[in-house]
């Protein structure tokens, strides 16, 4: 499983790349969206998987009995979920008002500010 | 338990919130700012007292003991850039009263200047990986806002790759936490320097090292990072300017500083090699792009990369005077370069305009504030006695102990050009006569007390540092006492479950 999903994140990566290098600003939020998903199935995929094994301790007991599965990534990814979506939504909105400034979705349009 | 450390952080969300309370009354928005970042300030700095006096303080969230729970520690380092973040927000403060348009403080100025306070006090005293990338997000968001309130066509444009690269970088960050995490099983910071000392993996270690410099790199806008900043930090508003010159990059060098002294000094010969060479040409490039500008605040923001330079030279240097400069650096910087900021202001509200070719004869108009520009611009190019002259004096000093010449060259040459870019604005924009096609000034929305008395604040503590240098120069050679001694910051925060 833990190869595929690397050449899943992998592929993600590269797609969100390409992405943000286009001229659009609607492939550039599309992009950061991928490239924030990419990385929340990369912490999935890199702290490994343990099938079937929840992490509940049985009644009676201290601790859980054998190899549980662990779940702090999860945990991450939940609140890197969370962040991610209060970003990508300002991004969104800060796109559409560019877009209704400037008058064009083209990044080259957009150069009053670089030096 | 130590509840001192998470002052800093629980004030301003406080305060941000009691702001959001009173949305309807400005006054009441007015004062609490200069109130809360007050507070924030005194906080900080008992804070940092107390650190000095009896060492690392540590606070465990929830009382779970690390490295399972979350860790606040505040270290000298912490504790000395909280302080500073403290002072910059209460300059900032002070000044927004004179200069912030009614309609931009009616859409959440202030609530987002503090929400902003509590990220950057946040990423500096957390012990814990993953929670840095939280308050980094904290601090961004708040930045995102801000920078486009207003919403002006330069605004937009300018925010796209300010929140475009910003968002890269932090994408970045987060998958450097989740693969340390995959592979060490932690994110305690303490926790993480141990195992990774006890490992042998060390090509795995430097690989993720180089993730979380690309990251920080971007944030702190180091060669070949920087191009969001020049490209916006001149479109906002100039108090929001000046809070992002003096806190936002800073972040960055201060989690350098952080991940490159504590975690990742395994193989300095290849890391902090590489760390010199962005520092020669942070400096080169950010200063030789001050060269060509002629408008006040993108001078200012290429001089902000320039100056990022030193700061690393003092990381990648490595030797412990080398991180006392480093500090004492950031020290300085932040403060004279918020202040120029503010002073671009000052004059945008006399003369309407920040292009030199429009401004000019404030000097005559306003002698004070001239004297008031001189401080910082001359502390900045490093003219004796003042804060910069110590700052770099302290870094080519520590690199001509290690004949590191080529690196010591590009030091002062940098400083040689920064000169030169500071008395360009002064001779175009106090000095020579008014031109004759300068804008009329605007109409007057505000009192200028405010202006005078955050420039002039921030002016005197240039003076202090650069007159009273010792003190600060000891506290900051503590601090690296510390930061070069993991042991003393693990022990801080493990000691009781190890």
């Amino acid at each position: 499983m833990e190869p595929v999903l690397a050449i899943v994140v992998g592929v993600l990566f590269a797609a969100a790349i390409y992405l943000i290098l286009r001229r659009s600003l609607v492939k550039l939020v599309i992009g950061l969206i991928l490239l924030s998903n990419a990385a929340n199935l990369l912490i999935f995929t890199v702290s490994g998987f343990t099938r079937a094994a929840p992490p509940l301790v049985p009644e009676g007991l201290e601790q859980p009995v054998g190899a549980v599965a662990d779940p702090l990534p999860q945990a991450l990814i939940l609140t890197a979920i969370v962040i991610s979506f209060g970003v990508l939504a300002f991004a969104v909105v800060l796109i559409h008002r560019a877009y209704e400034v400037v008058g064009h979705d083209d990044l080259d349009q957009m150069k009053d500010t670089d030096t | 338990m130590n509840a001192l450390v998470a002052l800093p952080v629980v004030i301003p969300m406080i305060v941000g919130a009691l702001s959001l309370a009173l949305w309807r009354s400005l006054p009441a928005q007015r004062v609490l700012g200069v109130l809360g970042t007050g507070a924030l300030l005194a906080a900080s700095v008992w804070l940092l007292i107390t650190v000095a006096r009896e060492g690392v303080l540590v606070m465990h969230m929830g009382e779970w003991q690390g490295p399972f729970g979350i860790v606040l520690v505040a270290d000298l380092l912490g504790a000395i850039m909280t302080v500073l973040g403290a002072i910059t927000g209460f300059a900032v403060a002070v000044y927004s009263i004179g200069t912030v348009e009614e309609s931009e403080e009616k859409f959440g100025y202030y609530p987002l200047l503090h929400l902003l306070l509590a990220g950057v006090s946040g990423a500096f005293l957390t012990g814990d990986i993953f929670n840095l990338y939280v308050w980094v997000e904290v601090l961004l968001v708040a930045s995102f806002a801000l920078l486009t309130l207003g919403g002006e066509r330069a605004q937009m444009e300018g925010a796209i790759k300010y929140v475009t690269l910003n968002l890269l970088s932090s994408v970045l960050l987060l998958a450097a936490v989740g693969l340390t995490y995959g592979m060490f099983g932690s994110l305690n910071m303490a926790d993480l320097s141990d195992k990774f000392a006890q490992t042998e993996e060390h090509g795995l270690i430097t690989v993720i090292g180089m993730l979380f410099l690309v990251s920080f790199s971007i944030k702190a806008a180091a060669f070949p990072f920087f191009f969001w900043l020049p490209a916006s930090y001149h479109t906002p508003h100039v108090a929001v300017s000046a809070l992002f010159a003096g806190l936002l990059t800073k972040v960055g060098v201060y989690a350098l500083f952080r991940f490159f002294t504590l975690l990742f000094d395994q193989d300095v010969g290849y890391t902090h090699n590489l760390l010199l060479w962005i520092a020669g040409f942070t400096m080169l490039t950010g200063v030789l792009g001050a060269a060509a500008q002629f408008e006040f605040r993108r001078i200012l923001s290429f001089h902000i990369i320039s100056q990022i330079g030193y700061m690393i030279m003092g990381l990648a240097l490595f030797t412990p005077l080398a991180i006392v400069g480093g500090v004492f650096y950031i020290m300085h910087h932040i403060i004279v370069k918020a202040n120029l900021f503010l002073v671009s202001g000052a004059a945008y509200r006399l003369c309407g305009t920040y292009e030199l070719k429009h401004l000019g004869g404030l000097y005559r108009s306003r002698p004070v504030l001239g004297l008031l520009f001189l401080i910082p611009a001359l502390s900045l190019a490093g003219m004796p006695p003042l804060s910069g002259f110590f700052a770099k004096f302290i870094i080519i000093r520590a690199g001509v102990e290690v004949s590191a010449w080529p690196i010591v060259i590009v030091a002062l040459i940098t400083g040689l050009l920064t000169l030169y870019s500071m008395v360009k604005i002064w001779a175009e924009a106090f000095w020579k006569a008014t031109p004759d096609n300068a804008p009329a000034p605007p109409q007057a929305s505000g009192p200028m007390w405010p202006l005078y008395t955050a420039i002039g604040g921030m002016a005197l503590m240039t003076v202090i540092i650069g007159l009273w240098a010792h003190p600060i120069y000891e506290l900051a050679h503590t601090a690296a006492e510390q930061m070069l001694d993991p042991a003393v910051y693990i022990e801080a925060v493990l000691g009781e479950t190890r």
